[in-house]
């Protein structure tokens, strides 16, 4: 904790002297909200809290609780499941991410509407609530804390999933011809001041993947790892990618063997 | 290419050798691709699903990238002098426009997004990618340095054509080049590419000082 303040300070630093000089007395004001936020820890702490009364709450047509979702490592076991995900599962004979597999025992398990449940996945206005998906989501990743990345690709299925997710990662497209190996396949490389995980190298890889979900102090909320493809996206000039979609499960499969080895420290914290 | 080595595989293993083949995990095709793709996303604002559909350049710089080859160099020399001949140069000869609109075409990020509303002024996001104007320190290093452009070469006619095409185009140069084609895919108008001109080129311009 105390080395990530001291990381996410040194951001800052960074962040105030490119700041051109109109804009210093707003930064001067941002960094005290900065200062306050990361003095208390993380805030995606309570997210997990509230994700924790969530999954443990009778809920939905069915009165259950998700106590019993099967997360991969069978039904009721939490911990440890998020780092071995993306992974096949036989009873709905696909490969599936977290974020997947816990709509699917919403649906499955309290008899929710899987339309109602996916409609809005992210908080994306100023000020909004985090969603239900996201406290959850929170809950689940923060029980994999520690636990290293071991994404199985012992499945044709997820081994399909991975080919398909590296295939997808190199196809350039749209206005701009940018792929995700555009900014993510070369050492060293920065949008702005952010720098880019080179997805090619296990150890870049591994800090990028075992990060995510984060809680993103410029915008005040935790971010998911479906979120984090969707925002790539966006300014990649694509579509907008769909949430649980077919490609963004691939390529967190993609990402998730790449980043094989690392430990989850998730939900973690970033500018 | 990597379904295209499986079916000459099973080609040449005739009958007997594609019944194991296929029970392990399968290769994705191309066309698999671009339909997993095209299930995957929505259209959003100006952001349709004809942006998944990929020209030859695109698909032949995407296997590039992904097998780490380069690209053949016939098919390099086609795909750069076709790109070059669509360069479409300022129909009055002027070719600098004002710094100043042009720094803040280069500090803006906006434009072609999904998320962006329909009217949005779309900017160059030079600064993503390059150090312009030594100012602004917060600029991405993915693309060279541009500071001092036009003071070390100069503003001849050839220099002030080439940096034209290059941001019109920049494929022209480097079939796989990872610049936008900011004037061939509509991103800046012509006026706005003469304004981002004079960042680089004017004398005046702070990226020359």
């Amino acid at each position: 904790m105390r080395q990530r303040i001291a990381t996410a300070f040194a951001t800052l630093i960074v962040a105030t002297i490119a700041m051109p000089l109109l804009a210093q007395q707003d930064t001067q004001k941002e960094i005290e909200r900065y200062r306050q936020l990361l003095a208390d820890g993380n805030p995606a702490e309570l997210l997990e809290m509230r994700g924790e009364e969530l999954w443990k709450e009778k809920r939905g047509p069915k009165n259950a609780s998700l106590e019993q979702c099967d997360l991969g490592l069978g039904p009721g076991k939490v911990a440890g499941a998020y780092a071995q995900m993306p992974r096949y599962f036989k009873d709905a004979d696909r490969v599936m991410d977290a974020e997947s597999r816990i709509v699917h025992c919403q649906v499955e398990l309290q008899g929710l509407k899987r339309e109602d449940v996916v409609k809005r996945p992210y908080s994306l206005t100023q000020g909004e609530r985090q969603t239900e998906h996201e406290a959850l989501t929170a809950y689940v990743v923060g029980l994999s804390r520690g636990v290293k990345v071991a994404v199985p690709q012992a499945h044709p299925k997820e081994k399909e999933s991975f080919l398909r997710g590296e295939k997808m990662f190199f196809f350039k497209g749209g206005p701009y011809d940018f792929a995700c190996s555009t900014c993510h396949g070369v050492d060293g490389q920065r949008i702005r001041l952010q720098d880019l995980p080179n997805f090619q190298k296990a150890d870049n890889a591994q800090r990028a993947f075992t990060t995510w979900p984060a809680y993103r102090v410029s915008q005040g909320a935790m971010r998911t790892m479906q979120w984090r493809l969707f925002d790539c996206f966006r300014q990649q000039r694509f579509p907008e990618l769909a949430f649980l979609s077919q490609a963004s499960v691939d390529l967190i499969t993609y990402m998730g063997v790449k980043a094989q080895g690392g430990t989850m420290d998730s939900p973690a914290i970033k500018r | 290419m990597k379904s295209k080595y499986l079916i000459a595989l099973c080609v040449s293993a005739l009958v007997a050798g594609c019944a194991t083949m296929v029970s392990g995990p399968n290769a994705p095709t191309d066309a698999e691709i671009v339909a997993a793709l095209k299930a995957s996303f929505k259209e959003t604002g100006p952001a349709k699903l004809d942006r998944l559909d990929q020209s030859d350049l695109q698909r032949a710089c995407s296997i590039a990238a992904e097998t780490g080859k380069d690209l053949d160099p016939k098919v390099r020399e086609a795909l750069q002098s076709k790109a070059l001949a669509a360069v479409k140069y300022p129909a009055d000869g002027k070719y600098l426009g004002d710094w100043k609109r042009g720094e803040a075409i280069a500090q803006s990020g906006r434009g072609m997004q999904f998320s962006d509303a329909p009217n949005t002024v779309a900017g160059g996001n030079c600064y993503a990618c390059h150090q312009v104007d030594k100012a602004e320190i917060s600029h991405g290093n993915i693309g060279p340095t541009l500071w001092n452009y036009g003071k070390l070469r100069g503003n001849s006619e050839a220099i002030v054509k080439y940096t034209w095409a290059r941001i019109w185009n920049s494929h022209g140069f480097n079939a796989c080049a990872n610049m936008p084609r900011f004037g061939d895919a509509g991103i800046l108008t012509e006026a706005q590419i003469k304004d981002v001109m004079a960042l680089l080129l004017d004398a005046e311009s702070p990226v020359n000082k």
